[in-house]
């Protein structure tokens, strides 16, 4: 195995600015910029998760007064907005940005500076959303924002503004990096990397960015009809000028749901590298997992009124989108039995990345169970907008998503890094999130089962809430002594961990033939793939290591600033559609300069 | 050390799941949805528990494979070569997507079953009762009586109720977990929510869809009655009680209420007193057994407390602050205790 480890080529790489700030700041280096996300996403975690524990603290006695009513509406509508557009999805985003390009044998993505656009069009819509708390004007009308709550009536002030307008900006970013990493997939894999011999990963990563440009233009148009009736008085949304609220509702989950999706997929994605790479058998059923992955995908835009069925829309709509919904459960179900054949007959090596994918299986089983409860519109009638519906997506996007990436961050740090993560730190790392998520999220089904509605800032005594609430409060403490422990972990390892060398594992894909971290060029030449697990099969065909020339001119784009330029134009339009016509029209001029001197800038 | 999914979650589910079941019924969990108390309740239950079922079974049956498998497979030591690399079996697939697909027939069939029983037209004898979701309390119309009242609503055992909902502002959602499932009270649309009362009580329930600052707050309370003693309720409620005589602080009361200073008839109903239609009609606001919409006992102290400062006791509370002096609001409650 180490046979195949790469002793640096002799390239002659463009000279940039290796350190300092300012070579982050102008950086398209594909790696680099999945580092930012991570970073920046992972702050924005702990913010998440700040906010989490204020509310377990409120919750943790009937009648409690450690936030008032209003505090507590603005914590959970920024705790579910942060989690979903700037943890979660910013997290997976971070591992496209590293991992695809390696796993495809690419330079880079198709656009570096686009994808540097992305990255900074994401952190300056996170901090516009997040500066709402400075100005005591955090939105307060939940993440998924339903009219006419939103309306000028009923949320006078600027709390709703800066999420409509907040999550609008995301979307750019979204979009644009979810176009880039179509591109990439499509165009910019290795010779004889057929599909069907592409990384489980990128497939997902595939499928997501599909979902992201089909679902994201749907809540763009719902909140630019918003905006109109918040802004011009325009009454789309608003029942006294004939308008329809439930035209929101619908326009949000034909969004919501694959934005399900879109979270939980690149999650299944890194589950699927990791547990066969520690059982040293390849996927189960590779074409099957694929195969359900794209079913998933193209079925999550049929099911959207199953966050509806307490609307009244009727025993046809109800039936039909309940059936719809059900259907999902096969091909998830597909995935499961796939991963668990995989472990079968292998032989498994139980490193913490490991635990985290076999955590991610054993809880996503239970959020897809309690799922089914609510595919069925007569049982979900009881269960909807309670704290069983809160168990459920939780099982699903923390006991899924979140420890799907921690199984990802285990995984690949040695990659970036080139230093391995604390085992021994993180198996405590990892036994506590299981203790403190199962503490905090288990009993929440039965809450909502005993009639407790979501959302609300305090309950009475005596509805025999009480102590299951003080259970879920202390569950939240122990996530987070876990996440300390992540940190310190993090911490520790970056500089005092132990050296990885290109392939600590023993891997299967082809990221992991070259060094640790890799060069900025990647590959020294474009290895030619003849296999599904093409490293893997290297390695026991005897034929050494992939060609390296001895002498080649890798062609790397220059360093810009003028994605973040186009970045700031971006906010300053979106902060004018709040302040003042013309700092908007300022913002769109700023906008098109920065763009226009990006498409005549030398690419290098 | 070989990943075993954390032993005591598999043991609080059947903790926790044989303590739900245990305490059904019981009155320490009076919004428990396992406790239902009509027949819509029943049928909704008695689905969610079906699915439960197979939801445990499957649970059981591939937490169990993945069990299984890491106790088999974990590698024990190092360097035993490599494991055959198996890439799938169609067989195998074929068979584990039609498995699921078969058990989804039986949780589809009963759903879409039990989706057109309980969505059918309800009974032409029903009990009609208009409902209007309001920032942060509801109003309760009986047509067939001509009783308009507030936060708690009477229905009689027996006898199907038919509750016709909209709201008068934003969206809004009728949860009164032991009567059944909820339905969402939405502006310039009416739905509806049927059922049977089996059993007698006063049944806690509460907003379930959020609808800005006082969302918690915005509770209710239905009192499933005998059929006589709703024949007597009803009585009661279409009288038009008399203005006080002998209780001087109720009379004093009386006089304030309808003092265009202190606001109240702008936005409260009394039967032959006032015709306000922004807040609660208060015609018997004395017999009800809760006020600020489930949020404090109705006794004369809560009430005059509410008055003095509504945004203090209910976050955001569209009652604004009047401007009464203690003694003022004390003569208020007085004769609002009256008003049985």
């Amino acid at each position: 195995m180490t046979s195949v480890a790469v002793p640096a080529p002799h390239v002659a790489a463009a000279a940039h600015a290796k350190t300092g700030l300012w070579s982050w700041i102008t950086t398209v280096d594909h790696k680099r910029i999945g580092i930012l996300y991570f970073v920046t996403a992972f702050i924005f975690f702990l913010a998440g998760g700040i906010e989490a524990t204020m509310m377990r603290i409120q919750l943790a006695a009937p009648n409690a007064t450690f936030v008032d009513a209003r505090t507590f509406n603005a914590l959970f509508t920024m705790h579910g907005t942060t989690m979903v557009f700037l943890a979660l999805m910013p997290l997976s985003a971070a591992f496209f940005n590293f991992v695809v390009p390696l796993q495809l044998g690419a330079r880079d993505v198709a656009f570096p500076r686009l994808n540097a656009f992305s990255y900074w069009v994401f952190l300056l819509g996170g901090l516009f959303l997040n500066s709402s708390w400075l100005f005591k004007a955090a939105p307060d009308t939940g993440w998924f924002g339903y009219a006419n709550l939103t309306s000028k009536t009923f949320s006078p002030g600027h709390a709703v503004d800066f999420w409509m307008l907040g999550l609008q900006i995301l979307g750019i970013a979204s979009l644009a990096a979810a176009f880039n990493f179509i591109v990439t997939i499509l165009n910019l894999r290795a010779p004889g990397m057929t599909f069907m011999r592409m990384p489980i990963f990128c497939w997902m990563t595939l499928v997501t960015s599909f979902l992201i440009i089909l679902a994201f233009p749907v809540i763009t148009v719902a909140l630019v009809l918003l905006m109109f009736d918040r802004f011009t008085g325009t009454s789309f949304f608003v029942p006294a000028g004939g308008g329809d609220p439930v035209l929101w509702q619908h326009l949000f989950w034909i969004f919501g749901h694959p934005e399900v999706y879109i979270l939980i997929l690149p999650a299944m994605g890194i589950v699927s590298e990791v547990l066969p790479t520690f059982s040293r058998k390849p996927l189960f059923g590779y074409p099957f997992v694929v195969y359900s992955g794209l079913f998933i995908g193209i079925l999550g835009f049929g099911v959207w009124s199953h966050h509806m069925f307490s609307v009244g829309l009727g025993p046809i709509a109800d039936s039909v989108f309940a059936i719809t919904t059900m259907l999902i459960a096969i091909p998830t179900g597909v995935k499961i039995f796939n991963w668990i054949a995989t472990l079968w007959g292998g032989h498994i090596r139980p490193t913490t990345a490991f635990h985290f994918a076999v955590g991610f299986i054993a809880m996503f089983i239970l959020g897809g169970l309690s799922g089914i409860e609510h595919a069925s519109p007569p049982a979900d009638l009881q269960q909807t907008d309670t704290y069983f519906v809160v168990a459920h997506f939780h099982y699903v996007l923390f006991g899924g998503t979140i420890l799907g990436i921690f199984a990802g961050i285990y995984y690949w740090f040695p990659k970036v890094t080139g230093r391995l993560l604390s085992e021994g730190l993180g198996k405590i790392h990892f036994w506590l999130t299981m203790l403190g998520f199962n503490l905090t999220f288990f009993p929440m089904h039965l809450l909502g089962l005993w009639g407790m509605p979501r959302r609300i800032y305090t309950y009475d005594k005596g509805l025999g809430f009480d102590t299951l609430n003080l259970v879920c409060t202390i569950g939240a403490f122990v996530l987070v002594i876990s996440t300390l422990v992540f940190i310190v972990n993090m911490l520790k390892s970056i500089r005092g961990g132990k050296p990885s060398g290109p392939d600590p594992w023993d891997a299967r894909t082809i990221e992991w033939s070259i060094p640790s971290p890799p060069p900025e060029y990647n590959f020294a030449e474009i290895p030619t793939i003849e296999h599904r697990d093409d490293l893997w099969e290297r390695k026991r065909s005897g034929k050494g290591p992939y060609p390296q020339p001895a002498n080649a001119h890798v062609h790397m784009p220059n360093p810009s600033y003028w994605p973040l330029v186009t970045a700031i134009g971006i906010l300053l339009f979106f902060i004018g559609l709040m302040l003042s016509i013309y700092l908007a029209i300022f913002g769109f001029v700023f906008t098109a300069f920065g763009i226009y001197r990006w498409a005549f800038e030398p690419a290098g | 050390m070989p990943s075993l999914p954390h032993p005591f979650r598999r043991l609080s589910f059947w903790g926790c799941l044989g303590l739900a079941l245990l305490l059904a019924g019981c009155h320490a969990f009076p919004q428990n949805t396992l406790d239902p108390s009509t027949d819509f309740g029943w049928q909704t239950h008695k689905l969610f528990t079906d699915i439960l079922w197979w939801e445990v079974g499957i649970f059981v049956l591939v937490e169990g494979a993945l069990v299984l498998a890491l106790l088999r497979f974990t590698r024990k030591r190092k360097g035993a070569g490599e494991p055959e690399q198996v890439h799938g079996n169609t067989g195998i697939e074929v068979a584990w997507t039609l498995a699921p697909a078969l058990i989804l027939v039986f949780i589809g069939v009963p759903t879409v079953m039990t989706i057109f029983r309980t969505q059918a037209p309800p009974p032409k004898d029903s009990l009609k009762i208009e409902v209007i979701g309001h920032q942060w309390w509801w109003e309760f119309r009986y047509p067939e009586y001509g009783i308009v009242t507030a936060n708690e609503v009477h229905v009689q055992r027996g006898r199907p109720v038919h509750f016709e909902m909209t709201s008068a502002d934003i969206i809004h959602s009728f949860w009164i977990p032991r009567l059944g499932g909820k339905r969402d009270v939405i502006p310039t649309r009416t739905n509806h929510l049927w059922m049977t009362p089996e059993k007698l009580g006063v049944i806690p329930g509460q907003c379930a869809e959020f609808c800005g600052t006082s969302h918690a707050n915005m509770r209710l309370h239905a009192v499933v009655n005998t059929p006589v003693d709703f024949a007597a309720w009803v009585r009661a409620e279409q009288d038009t009680l008399p203005p006080p005589k002998d209780d001087s602080l109720a009379v004093q009361g009386a006089a304030l209420f309808v003092n265009p200073a202190k606001l109240c008839t702008t936005c409260h109903t009394i039967n032959g007193v006032s015709n306000g239609v922004v807040g609660p009609n208060l015609t018997h606001v004395g017999s009800r057994r809760y006020i600020a919409a489930g949020l404090l006992a109705n006794t004369p102290d809560n009430l005059a407390k509410w008055i003095s400062n509504p945004p203090g006791v209910k976050p955001g509370a569209l009652m604004p602050v009047v401007g009464v002096t203690p003694d003022e609001a004390r003569a208020l409650a007085a004769y609002l205790t009256s008003r049985k």
